[in-house]
C-alpha cells in the first residue's frame, strides 16, 4: 500500500514538472519573441547600432521575464531527469513545439498555415520516436 | 543570409554548447548530495573544467542568435525549425562521442527533418 502511494506521488510529481516544462519553455520563447518584436529587427550595420540594440535587449522587462521562464524550464528539466527516465520525459517535452505555435497564434497573433501545423505534428512524432530509442548507446556491452 | 547564419548559430552553437556542458558534467561526476554546501563544492569543481566555459560561450552565442532571428521571424516558425538540433545532436553524438544510432533513432531524426521541411514550406 505504501509503495502504491509512493508510486502515485512520484507519477504526480513527474507530471507536474513536465507541465511546468511544457508551459515555461514555450511561454519563455513567446516572451523573447514579443520583446524582440518591440525592439525591432536587429541590424549589424555598425558597432554602435549593435551596442544600442544590446542595451535595449538588456533593459527590456519582457525579455528578462522570457529569460526567467527559460531558466525555470531548464531547472524543471534538470530536476525531473534526476528521478524520471529520459525516455519518459523527452517525448512529453515534444509537446512544447505544439504549445509554442498555439501561444504564437494566441499571444502574438501569428498566422500558422495548415502545412506548418502538419510539420509541427511530424516534428513531435519524430521527437517521440527518438525518445523511444535506448538513451545510452555507448555503455559497455 | 543573416537569417540563415542566425538559424545555423542557434542550432549548431546551441547543440555544441550542450554537448560541451554534458561532457563537463560527466567529468565532474554525478551529483548525489543536494545540500547547499555540497552544491557549491560541485560548482567550484565544475568551474575548473574548461568544457563548461566553452559550452557556456557557445550557448550564449546560440541565445543571442535566437534573439536576432526572433526579431524578424514568427516564434511559431523559429522554434520548430530549431528542432534541427536533434539532427545535429544525433550526428554529433555519432561522430564525436561514438554513439550508435539504431534504425528507429534514424527514423525519428528523419521525421524531424521532414517536419522542419514542412514548417519551412508552410512559412507563408
Amino acid at each position: 500500500m505504501e509503495a502504491h502511494v509512493r508510486h502515485r506521488q512520484l507519477r504526480l510529481k513527474t507530471q507536474f514538472m513536465i507541465l511546468i516544462m511544457v508551459l515555461a519553455g514555450p511561454l519563455g520563447n513567446t516572451l523573447l519573441a514579443k520583446g524582440m518584436k518591440e525592439i525591432g529587427a536587429v541590424s549589424f550595420s555598425s558597432l554602435s547600432v549593435v551596442l544600442e540594440t544590446l542595451g535595449k535587449v538588456l533593459s527590456s522587462g519582457t525579455i528578462w521575464m522570457g529569460i526567467a521562464l527559460m531558466i525555470t524550464f531548464f531547472i524543471a528539466y534538470s530536476l525531473v531527469l534526476s528521478w524520471a527516465d529520459y525516455s519518459y520525459v523527452q517525448p512529453a517535452s515534444a509537446m512544447a513545439y505544439a504549445v509554442v505555435a498555439i501561444l504564437g497564434v494566441l499571444v502574438l497573433h501569428e498566422s500558422v498555415s495548415p502545412l506548418r501545423w502538419l510539420g509541427i505534428g511530424v516534428i513531435c512524432l519524430g521527437v517521440i520516436v527518438v525518445g523511444r530509442t535506448h538513451p545510452n548507446t555507448t555503455e559497455a556491452r | 543570409m543573416l537569417r540563415f547564419v542566425c538559424f545555423f548559430l542557434v542550432v549548431v552553437a546551441g547543440t555544441a554548447g550542450e554537448l560541451c556542458i554534458s561532457r563537463a558534467m560527466k567529468e565532474a561526476g554525478e551529483v548525489h548530495d543536494f545540500r547547499l554546501g555540497a552544491l557549491l563544492q560541485v560548482a567550484r569543481r565544475v568551474a575548473r573544467i574548461k568544457w563548461i566555459w566553452i559550452g557556456l560561450l557557445l550557448m550564449t552565442i546560440g541565445f543571442f542568435a535566437l534573439l536576432g532571428i526572433l526579431s524578424v521571424e514568427n516564434v511559431s516558425f523559429v522554434v520548430p525549425v530549431t528542432a534541427m538540433s536533434y539532427v545535429v545532436g544525433g550526428l554529433g553524438g555519432m561522430l564525436f562521442l561514438g554513439e550508435r544510432l539504431d534504425r528507429s533513432r534514424w527514423t525519428g531524426i528523419l521525421l524531424v527533418c521532414l517536419g522542419v521541411a514542412l514548417v519551412i514550406l508552410g512559412r507563408h
